[in-house]
């Protein structure tokens, strides 16, 4: 009986080691149910998309892609990344939209040594004194994108400034790279309750310390909540509204309506922006799902890319780590964002560019680029990366 | 702070109370004369706020589309009462509470297959949309429909339950349901009604806040907490009771998110006082909840 047994197990260990080096297999664990579900789809269909453009193969070897939910809790995606290594024995884990998670799934992914390529999640723990050889980021620091909103409310003249932002991690690291950027007087900062609805009592005092403009940080349904109530409150008029581009992407625009337009939103990516790449992915987005792509499927789509990349670059070869993490860090892709390349804490050095929200001439709710904030930019935090 | 300012962040709290009771009065209700504790209570305010959403489009008028919606939200409530949660009565209140939470599941789900997992637009009426000069002070034209509307739907429910037989009926179930059921009135009827006015109520709510919230598949649940905060206070059961504790958690919250990081800036510097008022801040309602039962175990107004 042991016998057999030990016959069976060198059997199937031999068959999925066979199978790994023909099939290269990609754990997709984002978010497809609640209210974050509207960012997990379009980071689900920009991934497909790219799996798509490189005819089903990405790195040239058939290419199974396997999605699971991570519901936005760190508790569920860190079950998701013992599945991945331990069951679905992944080369490849990304998807990530949040930061708590990203975070929570890290040691397990980089024991196992899976490449962690995440397609969003950009905290700035893990690009300075914790990063990791085995975590890629293909988006930014989460802080690095409000210290070019601080750097382009200083180019739009703004002298005085009130801060708004929800009370957690994300929200204290974009106020702190807001003032980095920004180097006029902070009248005044007001850090809500995550999820918060109602934010009248702070409008009124936004209000009644009449700043020249109004930083603030708010993703998803509390940029919708906050946009709404400003402009109700009449104020989007007399007191312009500045922040980093996650506030006022295409996951929210159609939701917040008329109200959005006009608004200044800096980021590294914006669908009219002009090279190859992004025509192919803007297009065909639009033509396979119907609906103009966000920020969110760009850099999926660009994870993909990546990958697709790098396992080209060594020649399918899965097995040695070093080789493949050296071919990551050489980013040998064209990234729908222009010209990119990896510092050495294996985040993006990259053009960061001022937006504004308008309507394009189907009548949608989108972004236009105006101009450029910082050319060729690396964050703050390489530097505390061990690294090198 | 001046006064224009305490007066503006005065009929803040006002509002947000208002709105709070909208959605308190049917929970409320629900609780105190069916005895079932109902967590898809949100899931209605959900279905109203994109109902309304829904057929504003089509009807072509803000307040046709929600009187629509509140209807429609009542009857989707007559139904779900009948279908899934009659069976729900006899058993004890866990068993109803992972039916309803089996429900909440079932709604965002619905409406995401429905409306598509994005957020949807839906703005106040044109007539509505801007600010309204009272005294001197800008005040979103919006905001004080909703005051207006929430103090109607307060003297309606007084009037209800004060003066004509339904409300004898509801107020005599909430204080001795047996002796009600035994004194031959239909219950089974009585409750569906019941039932469907809190749904309505809550259709209502989800009505009025789309306008100013964000309409979100989960929508419901990001205000369910607030309204049981609300009940606890008030009491269960108490319509006078949800409509005090609705106002003070509004005025609490309000006034707490307004004045204490200012507050904490006379003895401390900025950024520590920033992150001292707004932790306080977001605790203040939790801690008024925690200080009336302390006093009151049953909350101001218990029912029976």
């Amino acid at each position: 009986m042991k016998r057999i047994l030990l016959a069976a197990t060198a059997l199937s260990l031999c068959a999925s080691s066979v199978s790994a080096a023909e099939t290269l297999k990609i754990g997709l664990v984002t978010t497809l149910s609640g209210p974050g579900a509207v960012v997990g789809a379009d980071i689900r269909d920009g991934f497909a998309l790219a799996v798509e453009h490189a005819g089903g193969k990405l790195g040239g070897l058939d290419t199974q892609v396997i999605e699971a939910d991570d519901q936005q809790k760190p508790d569920v995606a860190v079950g998701l990344a013992n599945r991945m290594t331990e069951r679905e024995r992944v080369q490849f884990v990304t998807g990530i939209i949040w930061s708590n998670l990203a975070l929570a799934m890290v040691p397990t992914l980089a024991a196992s040594k899976t490449f962690f390529i995440s397609p969003n999640a950009g905290t700035a723990q893990l690009a300075g004194a914790q990063c990791n050889p085995y975590f890629f980021n293909v988006s930014w620091p989460v802080d690095t994108v409000a210290e070019a909103a601080g750097q382009a409310a200083q180019t739009q003249g703004f002298k005085r400034v009130y801060a708004m932002a929800p009370n957690y991690p994300s929200g204290k690291d974009v106020v702190a790279g807001f003032k980095r950027g920004f180097k006029g007087e902070i009248v005044g900062e007001a850090f809500t309750p995550f999820g918060q609805l109602d934010y009248a009592a702070e409008i009124a005092q936004v209000k009644a310390a009449k700043p020249d403009a109004l930083f603030i940080f708010y993703p998803g349904g509390m940029g919708i909540n906050f946009i709404k109530q400003y402009d109700q409150a009449g104020l989007l008029t007399q007191i312009p509204l500045v922040g980093p581009g996650f506030s006022f992407d295409q996951d929210i625009l159609g939701a917040v309506g008329d109200a959005a337009i006009g608004i200044k939103n800096p980021l590294q990516w914006s669908p009219d922006l002009d090279n190859a790449e992004n025509k192919r992915f803007v297009e065909g987005f639009k033509t396979k799902f119907g609906r103009i792509p966000s920020f969110y499927a760009a850099q999926s789509y660009d994870a993909a890319k990546l990958i697709d990349g790098a396992v080209k670059a060594v020649g399918g070869d899965l097995k040695d780590k070093d080789r493949l993490r050296k071919a990551l860090e050489s980013a040998p892709f064209d990234s729908v964002r222009g010209r990119f390349r990896f510092n050495t804490n294996h985040y993006p050095i990259q053009n960061y560019y001022q937006r504004e929200v308008v309507r394009d001439e189907t009548g949608a709710l989108t972004n236009r680029l105006t101009g450029i904030v910082f050319t060729d930019h690396a964050d703050v935090h390489a530097q505390n990366c061990p690294l090198k | 702070m001046d006064a224009l300012l305490l007066a503006e962040q005065g009929l803040n709290g006002l509002q947000l109370g208002v709105m709070l009771f909208l959605m308190a009065a049917g929970l409320t209700l629900v609780f105190g004369i069916m005895d079932l504790i109902n967590l898809a209570h949100g899931s209605f305010y959900m279905v109203g706020a994109y109902l309304t959403a829904a057929l504003v489009p089509v009807l072509g008028n803000f307040p046709l589309a929600l009187v629509a919606a509140v209807l429609l939200t009542a009857l989707i409530g007559l139904a779900v009462e009948a279908v899934a949660l009659r069976t729900l009565y006899r058993r004890d209140h866990l068993d109803q509470v992972l039916a309803t939470f089996g429900l909440i599941l079932f709604f965002n789900e619905l409406v995401k297959i429905v409306f598509g997992p994005v957020p949807i637009f839906l703005n106040p009426p044109a007539a509505l949309a801007g600010t309204v000069d009272l005294f001197g002070l800008k005040y979103p034209a919006f905001r004080l429909t909703i005051l207006a509307v929430g103090i109607a739907v307060a003297v309606f429910l007084w009037l209800l339950i004060a003066k004509t037989r339904l409300g004898m009926l509801i107020r005599a179930g909430a204080t001795n349901r047996e002796m009600v059921m035994a004194l031959g009135v239909d219950v089974r009827l009585l409750f569906g009604l019941v039932f469907a006015l809190g749904c309505g109520l809550a259709g209502l709510a989800g009505a009025m806040a789309g306008p100013v919230l964000a309409v979100q598949v989960g929508m419901g649940e990001q205000i369910l907490i607030l309204t049981f905060v609300v009940i606890v206070i008030g009491g269960i059961g108490s319509i006078r009771g949800a409509l005090v504790g609705a106002l003070l958690v509004g005025i609490v919250d309000t006034m707490g998110r307004a004045l204490l990081p200012s507050a904490f800036r006379m003895v401390m510097d900025a950024a520590s006082a920033n992150a001292a008022g707004a932790a306080l801040a977001s605790m203040a309602i939790y801690v008024l909840m925690a200080v009336v039962l302390a006093i009151k175990p049953k909350g101001l107004f218990p029912a029976a």
